[in-house]
């Protein structure tokens, strides 16, 4: 059994590395990992990410030392961190804002996905993992906003645990199940809090994998183009690690700036007042980072239909490797395709805005068409774009981004569109 | 500096942030100065002092505030056998005793503000069926925070001929829909200010809510005192880090 790996260091740190090759594993996808040179500051925001998340943990971890997971002690543990815990009221503002802030930044870090057609051949599967890692990251932040047993936490987790209950059939069942009741009550408030233990540590397993993928190709970058040798690419350290420093950085200057001056702008008032299953808010509103997702839920008006819509809004980028027939991939290069792509970024803003509005008047058929477009960028457009759609020509490596008038380089794919 | 900061938080959050706390149900909220706002903000210690003075003689009557300790009033410059003599102004239920029975006895600077209620319902039967709300965060609690409460602390006016008031309520102006089951609590010397000042209903307000402010973010002038030399070392690092960066960087041809 075995294996053949000879270590490349000596003296301690290859006895060490014999045994358990991690130093080598780690000056690998670390240290030399080759890396294309021109990353601009759109490639900070997967590293941010990462940090973000071990932030969340370490606070989180702490959190749960002092927090009361039940309905009649939940609030009032809150206000014992807040008040009488050492540095409470900062571990708290952090991890509540850092929540926000963790998904401003993987929000860019999937637009940034998007231009560039990152999701492209052959990094399908590094974006699925992405997808899934969002998914985790959405029921988590949604269980942990329950957590504080404000009204916001109980009204906001009975609207959205309804949601089963258009399921045909068994809709009612699931919800009961879900509850652990016949209402959002303690066992609810219970299985939150132990799911929302759990499923970072699951985003962590996700994160692994889709780094595993990561490095299976590498990055992508600005052109698109895969880098055509050692000319293409500087390695990870020092270049990038002082880059990814610097960015994070940027961030901690931005999250500092919301946690000792504005620790409750991004929240909601009423999420101050305790539970009362008696008394329902005047409006019923998600976290921010949630808006575009319930005007698409608003936007349908049969209620299946609103939860398949909202659903369906995420899990169409599973498939939209596939659904983007362009063979260029950077957006750098597809005229069209960016004032589309715009237009979706856009798109997304209007659909977030219209979230936060009550449900009348102009904000119905506004959400309407905003979520007819976000559905149409991604099952319309891309797919005939990628045939009608004329790209740039394309540099021939990454060192050599200047376009030479004639002669297209065998490898790169824009010749093959003209056709159509 | 407050607008300023508005408009990088709406810039920094994509616009998306623009919840139901703008979504304006009443008139807008005067703008009012305090001495805890900005980046330097603290607390007026003898403002809260006599607001202290209001919630004692006024609110404390229906309303609790059942996670702040007497203890922590020391933060407000109160010595040690002040806060036992505020404490002791006020009775709680201690036990059950050696012979398994609940008591009164005098708070202890180690309680919380209790409650006039022994419970909701007893609350809400002496108030038309409303409970008076505990006032522990009541500043972060409500859109608006302290200018909203001074507001509408001061707010009342004679509701309109077409109002359609029941008993035991009350019109103001900041209130959404108006209709609101305390009445006006502050006029002009409802209370006699220990301090001298004049208590016109406009300076109890202003008072009391600078206390409830504190009583609702305790640690603001740490949080504020601590956020700027984070944000400093922050800029500082990070302006060091952009010069590595530039200068590891400086050998790699585009």
């Amino acid at each position: 059994m075995a294996s053949d790996y000879q270590t490349p260091y000596k003296g301690v740190l290859g006895w060490l590395d014999d045994r358990l090759p991690v130093i080598n594993f780690a000056d690998q996808h670390l240290r030399f990992y080759p890396t294309p040179k021109n990353l601009t500051y759109a490639w900070n925001f997967g590293s941010l990410a990462g940090i973000a998340l071990v932030i969340m943990i370490v606070t989180g971890i702490v959190l749960a030392m002092h927090y009361t997971p039940h309905t009649e002690y939940a609030f009032a543990s809150i206000q014992k961190i807040m008040r009488d815990v050492n540095y409470g009221w900062l571990l708290r503002y952090i991890h509540m804002n850092g929540a926000s802030f963790f998904f401003i930044v993987v929000y860019i870090h999937i637009f940034r996905g998007l231009y560039y057609g990152s999701y492209k051949q052959p990094r399908e599967v590094l974006w699925g993992l992405g997808v899934i890692i969002l998914l985790l990251m959405m029921a988590t932040a949604f269980m942990g906003y329950t957590l504080p047993w404000g009204q916001m936490s109980f009204w906001g987790a009975t609207v959205i645990t309804n949601l089963f209950s258009a399921v045909p059939v068994f809709g009612d069942e699931i919800t009961r199940w879900l509850w652990g009741g016949f209402a959002v009550g303690n066992p609810t408030l219970q299985r939150f809090f132990s799911l929302h233990y759990l499923l970072p540590f699951l985003i962590v397993g996700a994160v692994m994998l889709h780094l595993v993928a990561l490095h299976r190709y590498g990055s992508n970058n600005p052109t698109g183009i895969e880098p055509k040798g050692k000319q293409d690419q500087v390695p990870f350290h020092p270049y990038y690690t002082v880059k990814d420093l610097f960015g994070l950085g940027v961030f901690l200057i931005a999250l500092s700036l919301f946690v000792f001056y504005a620790p409750n702008y991004l929240g909601h008032a009423d999420n101050y007042i305790p539970a009362d299953p008696l008394v329902t808010p005047a409006h019923i509103v998600p976290e921010w980072y949630f808006l575009p997702f319930y005007a698409i839920l608003r936007a349908i008006p049969d209620k299946l239909g609103g939860v398949i819509a909202m659903f369906a809004s995420v899990l169409v980028l599973f498939v939209l490797p596939w659904l983007d027939r362009s063979r260029v991939r950077s957006g750098k290069y597809r005229p069209i395709f960016k004032q589309f792509y715009w237009l979706l970024v856009l798109d997304v803003l209007v659909l977030g805005y219209v979230g936060a509005m009550p449900a009348e008047g102009i904000w119905i058929p506004i959400g309407r068409v905003a979520t007819a477009y976000y559905f149409a960028y991604f099952l319309v457009i891309l797919p005939l774009l990628g045939v009608f759609e004329r790209p740039k020509p394309l540099p021939n490596s990454i060192s050599d981004p200047v376009i030479k008038g004639g002669g297209q380089p065998a490898g790169a794919a824009a010749k093959p569109m003209e056709k159509a | 500096m407050k607008k300023l900061f508005a408009a990088l938080a709406m810039a920094a959050t994509m616009g998306l942030a623009s919840g139901p706390a703008h979504a304006a149900e009443a008139t807008p909220i005067p703008e009012h100065t305090w001495q805890f706002e900005g980046i330097f903000g603290t607390f007026n210690r003898a403002s809260a002092q006599r607001g202290l003075q209001v919630y004692n003689q006024v609110c404390s009557s229906c309303h609790g505030m059942k996670y702040v300790a007497f203890r922590t009033l020391k933060d407000l410059g109160y010595s040690e056998d002040q806060v036992e003599a505020i404490a002791a102004q006020y009775t709680v239920t201690a036990g059950p005793n050696d012979q398994g029975e609940m008591y009164q006895r005098p708070a202890e600077p180690t309680d919380t503000f209790p409650s006039p209620y022994a419970n909701r319902q007893v609350a809400m039967n002496a108030n038309n069926g409303v409970y008076p709300p505990d006032l522990s965060v009541i500043t972060n609690a409500r859109p608006g925070g302290a200018e909203y409460i001074r507001a509408l602390l001061i707010g009342y006016k004679e509701p309109p001929a077409d109002a359609n008031m029941s008993p035991g309520q009350y019109w103001n102006k900041y209130f959404p829909g108006h209709k609101i089951a305390m009445p006006q609590m502050l006029v002009d010397g409802a209370v006699d200010y220990q301090d001298g000042t004049q208590a016109t209903a406009s300076q109890m307000a202003h008072d009391v809510t600078t206390f409830l402010h504190w009583a609702s973010n305790p640690h603001m002038e740490e949080r504020k005192r601590m956020g700027i030399k984070v944000i400093l070392f922050l800029i500082v690092l990070t302006g060091l880090l952009y010069a590595v960066q530039r200068k590891v960087w400086s050998d790699v041809k585009k």
